[in-house]
């Protein structure tokens, strides 16, 4: 049987996507965790290029980048299916998976920067957010997939779970929900799916290794 | 039931010459819309809301956006002809992985190349030199990246070949003395009537560029 490995970084939003595809179609894996901070010979040798997590290997052929990987799994079990079958509406959530994989960036860019850096990230979040709001969370469904999480609501979930955490870190509060009743509608229910509620980083470990670069990060501007 | 393509692009667009190509491979006939983007057309602002930017394809009045979303739209719905993903599922992640280099790198490492001088340009210059030869290797002994006939990945990354020149006369530098090979790859796709109708002339291109620097103020 082909031998499914993951090699991941806890805090990384990008990781938790695959382990949710793999869960969600039942498919068996060995997790590795890689230290970002001291990367291992196996993630050099799987990732020369980026040299980053996820890498998926699947029988020894590693597959980078966590939507190449998600579309590759969603390829090879086709159970659960992560896109829909329609090729309009697939192009459609492909556009709104690479929305979202262009502003993950944001979370470092908010709890990595001050003053009018961070005030311009902030700014940036409340644009994307509004994005969301009026353009793609529209037509009334519980999620991005219909009735079933997709890989669109996997793209968003740094919204649903990371941004929270990071305004804590911060001091800020971005998100008002009130303000934005359809992705607080999408964040409760995405948030309340099993595998997704069991497959999260801890709230605490993830503020305090947050709160923790980000203290370093401001003590190095201050040297 | 007829179908109505249409493409809104701006000519000297890298991405907006990605889904000409597509187009072409496919045979299929569409209409060509020529945007200002000075000026975008409500046309343009009603079919991307989100971004306001070209390339968009207009397929029987629903629009698609973002370059290789509508290469591979293209490819899955005109798939009776010309194929440009493969379809062994571990080389098709294999070209999605490089079309996502390509635009991870390419294009903004070459426009800092054109927009810079002095050390900054220089080191834009060595990264962007850097980023050809890993995609170079990538051809092997192979005429295309997708083998024996143009694929995804081919067409991700020719257009960029149009603005060579530019990159060359504000860079000062040989692409070719740096990337033989990778010329050669280029080359042989222009021999192909989709890429070659598809590509503007890099004369051309580089009087574009020269006209933006003098926008931009830079020297």
């Amino acid at each position: 049987m082909a031998v499914v490995k993951l090699i991941g970084a806890w805090p990384s939003a990008y990781c938790y996507r695959v382990i949710w595809a793999l869960k969600l179609k039942g498919i068996p894996y060995e997790y590795i965790e890689e230290d970002l901070s001291n990367k291992s010979h196996l993630l050099l040798q799987y990732n020369p290029i980026h040299k980053k997590v996820p890498v998926l290997l699947h029988d020894g052929k590693p597959i980078c980048e966590s939507t190449v990987i998600l579309r590759y799994i969603d390829e090879i079990w086709p159970q659960n299916p992560l896109l829909p079958a329609d090729p309009y509406e697939r192009a459609v959530a492909l556009f709104w998976i690479k929305f979202a994989d262009d502003k993950v960036f944001l979370l470092s860019k908010l709890y990595q920067t001050d003053g009018e850096e961070q005030q311009a990230a902030v700014k940036e979040w409340l644009e994307m957010l509004e994005v969301m709001e009026e353009h793609a969370l529209i037509g009334g469904k519980k999620f991005f997939g219909g009735d079933e999480i997709n890989m669109v609501d996997m793209a968003f979930s740094f919204v649903a779970h990371w941004l929270g955490i990071l305004e804590d870190v911060v001091g800020l509060e971005i998100f008002e929900p009130h303000k934005f009743p359809r992705v607080s509608s999408w964040i409760q229910n995405f948030k309340s799916i099993p595998i997704i509620k069991e497959n999260l980083p801890d709230v605490d470990k993830m503020y305090a290794f947050s709160k923790h670069g980000r203290e370093m990060m401001l003590a190095s501007k201050s040297n | 039931m007829a179908e109505e393509v249409v493409l809104l692009d701006f000519w000297p667009s890298p991405f907006g010459m990605r889904s000409r190509i597509a187009l072409a491979e496919k045979g299929i006939k569409y209409e060509y819309k020529e945007e200002d983007l000075r000026n975008k057309s409500a046309l343009l602002l009603q079919m991307n809301p989100v971004h306001k930017k070209i390339p968009v394809l207009i397929h029987n009045g629903k629009p698609v956006c973002e370059s290789l979303i509508q290469v591979q739209y293209i490819d899955e719905v005109w798939h009776d002809k010309a194929p440009l993903l493969p379809s062994d599922p571990y080389q098709k992640a294999t070209a999605r992985f490089w079309a996502d280099y390509v635009d991870k790198k390419i294009y903004d490492l070459g426009s800092r190349v054109w927009k810079t001088k002095g050390e900054e340009q220089a080191t834009a210059k060595k990264e962007f030199i850097e980023s050809l030869k890993l995609i170079e290797k990538e051809i092997g002994d192979k005429p295309y990246f997708g083998g024996e006939s143009l694929g995804y990945v081919d067409v991700a990354f020719i257009p960029f070949y149009s603005w060579f020149y530019a990159y060359e006369k504000c860079g000062n530098f040989s692409i070719e003395a740096e990337c033989p090979k990778l010329i050669a790859w280029a080359k042989r796709c222009m021999q192909k009537e989709s890429v070659a109708k598809s590509l503007p002339d890099q004369q051309k291109v580089y009087d574009f560029i020269l006209q933006m620097k003098k926008h931009f103020g830079i020297e």
